[in-house]
């Protein structure tokens, strides 16, 4: 494998350009921290964003950050953090579950969509995506979005490329919108619910006017021996007094809740945000997407066939984090029967790659919407070379 | 005004009417096919009426079905089609063409489900943006994109034109509150796109559909969040002798970590204006005014709108009048809510839409003082000041058909403004057949290519919408 580090778009563009002529497969990289994501896929050479780095734009008033594809996330969020500002987001870091090491990058941030606890609330990366520079598979630099906040000029292919996992183009720069670091974060736990009365809990409060920032469920056996439904508050200090104290009047049937905020707090977050329940076991893990109260139904089917599965919930219900035996399908069949009557996706995270190179690891899709993606790589990359496969097969 | 130029008519799809209604009385019931020129009359438009023409028919299906069996014979066909929602788009984004079938989704507008455990409502198309709201509301919940037309504009409109509002600096537009579509493409097919959960599985194609103005495909059914109203609202009303003033507070605001639900900008034409038709109380002797919006119970908005009333006191605001009642604060609003109808009373107007940096704005409003004067005409300004959405009325007097032009030019002169101090040429109303003809200002050809590429996916023979958001010339397939 050889690795092209281009130090300009220009140079990127002609890389590219002489790769779509010789049909040479590409990996594109950013830290590598998400190597192990989708399908395996055969590349003869990678193309890496390490050499596009540095804060492009940063405007705290306007609440708008750019910088270029290869810049380590930690710089952003280091750049952020000095004005009191942060990415909305709060981006998964997926080290410790795959186990890999290098630093992420703000690029590979916008090409996963990778998102964490807040996003129930203050959107996914892809909503706090406004800009991208990339370069399609003909070589070409395009640009779509920009810097300002509202913007419906033409079609949104920034929406497209989160979440494309490199496959359409090779992200150069990214232009985010942040918002204030609140003035303090405090986590409401309660202990020694039910799968399905912790997420009736969680509907509750995120159905109150009191706004909730992140909601989750960790069943008994979850980095502790009992259950714990957590809710986390994020404002001015006279608001959390006052939300905090009303929740945990309308929760009260569930019991009351114990206080915790500071350093305990941020670890919990961190460790719900980046599966590190999950991190030191060979499991395989996959990661469901429902309407939150679907989640215990699903899991109550899967854990039926699937004795020795783990799972936990973020989202308020509606994103599952499931451990299963690596073994056979992973799984696959039985948990994707169970979505299927209720609607969501399931999507592999982690397995051993003949795993994952016999199991789909995103969601099927029906016949016209395999069409209009095939449609859609080819429109971006039509010699195929972007990280062929990597999400489907053919894409 | 003709400056916008549509595509000639196809001559062979006009010679094959009475054909081509035949076929489409196969499919629809009778109360569904619009064929008479007197019936077809109120669709030649929507709002934007300086421009017209006569569709070939109209269909009016009552189901998804319906919505499938009609496209796919267009497509057979090669007619060109044109979706509706309820025809309120100011880019005319729903202008027809006279060799063109209208899709009016207007018959669609049942709420099919509300699920309030999830947060989420399904709505057919047709469905008013207020409806949606109107009908979670004593639950207290609402639906968050909040367009001034929401009275009257449909849920299938807002996803076409990715809509928002005043609030949506807070809970954010359109693409950031729909979870899932039912979208029926140009060969029939019906695609279930996402659902009652968040994030894709797949591509963001969901992402692609809302805002892609009726090219992609037609929209018939939407699962969209609700959300969970805050306790109270509360506007306040600061006037300042400068818009320097009125824009460096904004910023500090936001400097100090708060995001108020609303900040939206009046200059004084347009408080002049506003004043006039609503009474609402608006100082009359300051150059600029904000509305800014907080909400919570009320010890938070008390809390909130201090530090607010601080920074604005720091940056030489000279009038600020709290909201006392609910009548109160829903005068505040009727007059910005209401710039667009008060300044029809005293001139006929463009209402512009374009974007930009708001550390632009002193330099942005003082250009577009100068570019309008300079065509001889007058301009009020209303905007929503914390994400830089401009919407510049440029008044002029349409008997006139020189002013017309002149108040055309200088809109479009306006809107290379923005894009040349680093904005967008349309926020929130869409690029339609309005700023067709701008778009390779923003866009280079690759850039250009790229989206039509995409949309070429979608529809390789060109005929939705399609004289609309690409410029005519220059068009590539797949």
């Amino acid at each position: 494998m050889t690795l092209h580090t281009p130090s300009s778009e220009a140079d990127a563009c002609a890389f590219i350009a002489s790769a779509a002529t010789a049909r040479t497969p590409l990996a594109l990289v950013g830290g590598g921290t998400r190597a192990g994501l989708g399908r395996p896929t055969q590349t003869e050479r990678s193309l890496s964003s390490a050499g596009l780095t540095g804060i492009t734009l940063y405007e705290p008033s306007e609440m708008v950050i750019g910088a270029r594809a290869g810049t380590p996330l930690a710089e952003v969020q280091k750049t952020l953090a000095d004005r009191g500002q942060m990415l909305p987001f709060e981006p998964m870091d997926h080290r410790a579950l795959l186990r890999t090491s290098g630093e992420p990058t703000i690029g590979a941030i916008a090409a996963g969509n990778i998102s964490g606890p807040r996003r129930i609330n203050a959107g996914a990366a892809r909503d706090s995506l406004i800009g991208i520079r990339l370069v399609n598979g003909k070589g070409e630099a395009i640009k779509s979005g920009g810097r300002v906040m509202k913007n419906v000029t033409g079609l949104d292919l920034v929406k497209l490329v989160a979440g494309s996992f490199g496959t359409l183009g090779f992200l150069t720069e990214v232009i985010f919108r942040v918002l204030p670091v609140p003035e303090r974060v405090v986590t409401l736990v309660w202990r020694g619910l039910s799968d399905e009365a912790g997420v009736a809990l969680l509907s509750s409060a995120l159905g109150s006017p009191f706004e909730p920032m992140a909601a989750a469920h960790l069943p008994a056996g979850i980095d502790a021996d009992h259950a714990r439904t957590l809710l986390r508050l994020e404002n001015f200090s006279v608001s959390i007094e006052y939300r905090r104290a009303e929740l945990a009047t309308l929760l009260n049937c569930h019991g009351a809740p114990e206080l915790i905020e500071g350093a305990a707090s941020g670890a919990l977050w961190q460790g719900v945000r980046d599966a590190r329940f999950f991190a030191g076991s060979q499991e395989a893990v996959w990661r469901l997407s429902l309407a939150p109260t679907n989640g215990p139904k699903a899991m109550a089917a899967i854990a039926r066939a699937l004795q020795q599965a783990r799972w936990y919930y973020d989202w308020g219900g509606g994103l599952v984090w499931l451990a299963v035996p690596a073994v056979g399908d992973a799984g696959a069949a039985t948990i994707r029967g169970a979505i299927r009557p209720l609607g969501g996706h399931a999507t592999l995270v982690r397995a051993p790659d003949a795993i994952r190179a016999s199991v789909p690891v995103f969601e099927p899709m029906s016949g016209p919407l395999q069409r209009v993606t095939a449609g859609i790589k080819a429109s971006f990359d039509p010699a195929g070379i972007f990280e062929p496969g990597r999400m489907y097969a053919g894409v | 005004m003709s400056a916008i130029a549509f595509p000639l008519p196809d001559p062979r799809i006009l010679a094959r009417r009475e054909e081509i209604i035949a076929g489409l009385a196969a499919l629809v019931p009778p109360a569904a096919l619009i064929t008479s020129e007197d019936e077809r009359r109120p669709y030649e438009t929507d709002a934007l009426t300086a421009y017209r023409r006569l569709p070939l028919a109209v269909v009016l299906p009552s189901t998804t079905q319906e919505v499938a069996a009609v496209l796919k014979f267009c497509g057979e066909q090669g007619v060109p089609v044109v979706p509706r929602g309820a025809g309120t788009s100011l880019a005319g984004g729903a202008i027809p063409q006279e060799d063109a079938v209208v899709i009016g989704v207007s018959k669609m507008n049942r709420i099919l489900e509300i699920d309030y455990a999830n947060r989420v409502a399904k709505v057919q198309a047709g469905v008013t943006n207020l409806a949606v709201t109107g009908e979670v509301m004593a639950e207290g919940f609402f639906y968050a994109p909040d367009p001034s037309s929401q009275l009257a504009c449909s849920i299938g409109g807002n996803i076409g034109m990715n809509s928002g509002g005043a609030h949506c600096l807070k809970y954010g537009v359109t693409t950031n509150n729909v979870l899932g579509v039912t979208l029926v493409m140009l060969d029939g097919s019906i695609v279930e796109i996402g659902g009652s959960h968040l994030d894709s599985g797949g591509l963001d194609i969901l992402g692609l559909i809302v805002g892609s103005e009726g090219q992609l495909g037609i929209v018939t059914e939407a699962t969209v969040r609700i959300l969970r109203a805050a306790e109270g609202a509360r506007p306040v009303l600061f006037g300042f002798p400068t818009s320097e003033q009125a824009g460096e507070a904004v910023a500090a605001i936001i400097g100090a970590g708060i995001i108020p639900v609303a900040m939206e900008f009046m200059d004084k034409p347009a408080i002049e204006i506003c004043e006039a038709f609503a009474h609402a109380g608006y100082p009359m002797d300051v150059e600029a005014l904000l509305i800014i919006e907080v909400e919570g119970s009320d010890a938070e908005m008390d809390a909130q709108l201090a530090r607010i009333v601080a920074i604005a006191r720091e940056h030489g605001v000279q009038t600020v009048k709290e909201s006392q009642s609910a009548m109160e604060s829903a005068a505040i609003w009727k007059g910005r809510k209401s710039a667009f109808g008060a300044t029809g009373r005293i001139a006929d107007y463009i209402c512009m839409d374009g974007t930009i940096p708001t550390g632009q704005l002193p330099h942005v409003l003082r250009r577009m003082d100068e570019i309008v004067k300079g065509y001889g005409l007058r301009v009020a300004n209303v905007f929503h000041a914390g994400d830089g959405n401009l919407h510049p009325l440029i008044l002029y007097n349409c008997n006139d058909p020189v002013e017309a032009q002149k108040a055309e030019d200088a809109g479009m002169d306006i809107l290379r403004l923005c894009v040349e101090v680093g904005g967008c040429l349309t926020g929130e109303h869409g690029v339609g057949i309005e700023k067709r003809d701008l778009m390779n200002v923003q866009f280079n050809e690759a850039d250009l290519h790229q989206q039509m590429r995409v949309r070429a996916v979608f529809d390789g023979q060109w005929l939705m919408n399609p004289a609309k958001v690409f410029p005519l010339e220059g068009r590539v397939a797949a």
